[in-house]
């Protein structure tokens, strides 16, 4: 009995490691993964895969196949810049998530409420879109300032520095406009007052403001105006960009120093 | 011969004195003129020497350097001397008995032929030549894309862990006709509003934030000249910006933790905190 259980497990074992063979060997496999991916079929760990990998990956727009050794170390960067990217992403996600759920109207606060009382992770998802929001604010002020300790905004990076003044700026708007949304008094005076601080701007300060609250005070054209600005227009201004800096990185010779 | 007495000049440009030198040397002895005439001549500053005359190459017949068997002819040696004396000097008279013939010296490099020159000095470099200094480097896979996965799951894990356990602020639906007291900014300008309440308006609201925060930042790469990049060699620029840090950090927690009712100074121990970000924190503990 114990015998033909052994035997019966081994047979299964076979036929799933031959359906993984015959998979991997598949048209619609190899069409897949590109040669020298770790998942096609004979891959094995030598220098020559190795860049493989990288060269033969959608991430190759982005990384080098090789990269110098001090910047790998995490004490180097503390990985500020990746984690930046990344906290974008998962706010990308995780707010079109929640655009399923809400409207820019009177209708926002009480969107907001059955979001978090009635929706399957609707209040997982919102507290993760805010405090991944904040975290990215500090990371991307982390990241500066890494970068400023480090000197890499010397030459040839000059320019990389300033497109990272714009993107600091950005990711500050995007949560600014993001801050309203929710639509309660903490969103509604928070966004008062840094509305009135831009009214002090000289000579047509009254402009601005009026250019931003889409009125006199924060009303719901404010919020509707805040909307539009924090789900389309700044992530579309944003990822550009991003593509300029992620770019830039690399034709200013990847990472700066060794220190 | 004629061809071989031009001087190259024009190679002569890139050569090291050293070998400039020992070339002149070379040349002096060869033409039996003096160093610094060799010198002004290959740097054409003065004419060529010509070379009178081909070097006669003397062709070597037979020289007999065996005496001792050669009895002396009875004319010439009176006295047969006693083989010990004609073998200790047999080399020196050999070629007396040479038919008469003067030639002595087999002269295989004449001095007066230049058997070698120097054209030029080409300097030793690569075929390929490398644009930069080689690298230190390491395969990004695995060396970079394996850290940088683990940090973002790292990041992700830890998102959720505070999302699950810290509730997003939501206080009552907005009214615009009721004022809380204190209305406070997004954290990351309560460092600006805390300015506010000591300068005007326009100068902390606005002029700040455009001079200092745009316009001074995007401006440092082209202020900082300095080329370093080690920290002791740029001390100044690393107090600055730590400078920096620490008042924007200092008037930030100022804003966000000392400043209740009126924007006055409240302790967050005894007064509690007026900050609603930090709504649930405060719960939490």
């Amino acid at each position: 009995m114990k015998n033909e259980k052994i035997k019966f497990r081994d047979r299964l074992k076979d036929i799933s490691s031959g359906l993984g063979e015959s998979l991997k060997e598949s048209t619609l496999w190899g069409s897949i993964f590109r040669p020298g991916s770790p998942f096609r079929k004979g891959y094995s760990d030598s220098p020559r895969n190795r860049s493989y990998v990288v060269m033969n990956n959608v991430l190759y727009h982005l990384h080098p196949v090789k990269v110098k050794r001090h910047g790998v170390r995490l004490s180097y960067t503390l990985c500020l810049g990746g984690l930046s990217f990344f906290t974008f992403i998962v706010l990308t996600i995780t707010g079109i998530w929640l655009m399923f759920y809400f409207r820019p109207t009177e209708m926002a606060y009480v969107d907001i409420q059955s979001l978090q009382t009635s929706i399957a992770f609707g209040s997982l998802v919102r507290n993760m879109h805010r405090w991944a929001a904040h975290i990215m604010v500090l990371v991307v002020f982390l990241h500066m300032s890494r970068v400023f300790y480090h000197g890499a905004y010397k030459a040839p990076r000059e320019f990389n520095w300033v497109i990272g003044v714009i993107l600091l700026l950005l990711t500050l708007l995007l949560s600014f406009t993001g801050y309203l949304l929710p639509w309660d008094q903490l969103a509604i005076w928070a966004v008062t007052v840094g509305g009135n601080m831009a009214g002090y701007t000289p000579v047509f300060g009254a402009q601005v403001k009026f250019a931003l609250f889409a009125g006199l005070e924060a009303t719901e054209a404010t919020l509707l105006r805040f909307y539009v600005l924090h789900v389309l227009f700044f992530p579309f201004i944003i990822v550009i960009f991003m593509a300029i800096h992620f770019w830039r990185v690399r034709k200013d010779g990847g990472i700066s120093g060794p220190l | 011969m004629e061809e071989s007495q031009v001087l190259y000049r024009h190679t002569m440009v890139d050569i090291p004195e050293h070998l400039l030198l020992k070339t002149a040397e070379a040349r002096a002895k060869a033409l039996g003129i003096s160093v610094e005439q060799a010198l002004a001549e290959m740097r054409g500053e003065a004419e060529p020497t010509k070379i009178e005359k081909e070097p006669d190459v003397i062709e070597v017949t037979q020289i007999e350097v065996e005496v001792k068997e050669t009895p002396a002819p009875a004319a010439e040696v009176k006295e047969t001397p006693a083989p010990a004396a004609v073998v200790k000097e047999a080399p020196a008279p050999a070629p007396e008995k040479s038919n008469g013939q003067v030639p002595t010296e087999v002269d295989f490099a004449p001095e007066t032929k230049v058997t070698q020159r120097l054209l030029t000095v080409v300097k030793a470099k690569p075929i390929q030549k490398p644009t930069s200094e080689p690298v230190d480097k390491v395969n990004t896979w695995p060396h970079l894309m394996l850290p940088e996965f683990i940090s973002l799951m790292a990041m992700t894990a830890f998102l959720i862990f505070i999302s699950a356990i810290l509730q997003a602020p939501l206080l009552e639906e907005a009214n615009p006709n009721i004022t809380p007291n204190p209305a406070k900014a997004p954290w990351y300008f309560l460092g600006l509003q805390e300015l506010l309440s000591y300068w005007d308006p326009q100068i902390a609201g606005v002029m700040i934030p455009l001079l200092i925060g745009v316009a001074a930042f995007m401006a440092i790469p082209y202020i900082d000249r300095n080329k370093e990049n080690k920290p002791s060699k740029r001390k100044y620029a690393i107090m600055l910006w730590t400078f920096f840090l620490a008042g924007a950090g200092t008037l930030s927690l100022i804003g966000i933790l000392f400043r209740g009712p009126g924007w006055n100074w409240t302790y967050p121990w005894i007064d509690g905190v007026w900050f609603d970000d930090l709504l649930d924190w405060v719960h939490f503990e």
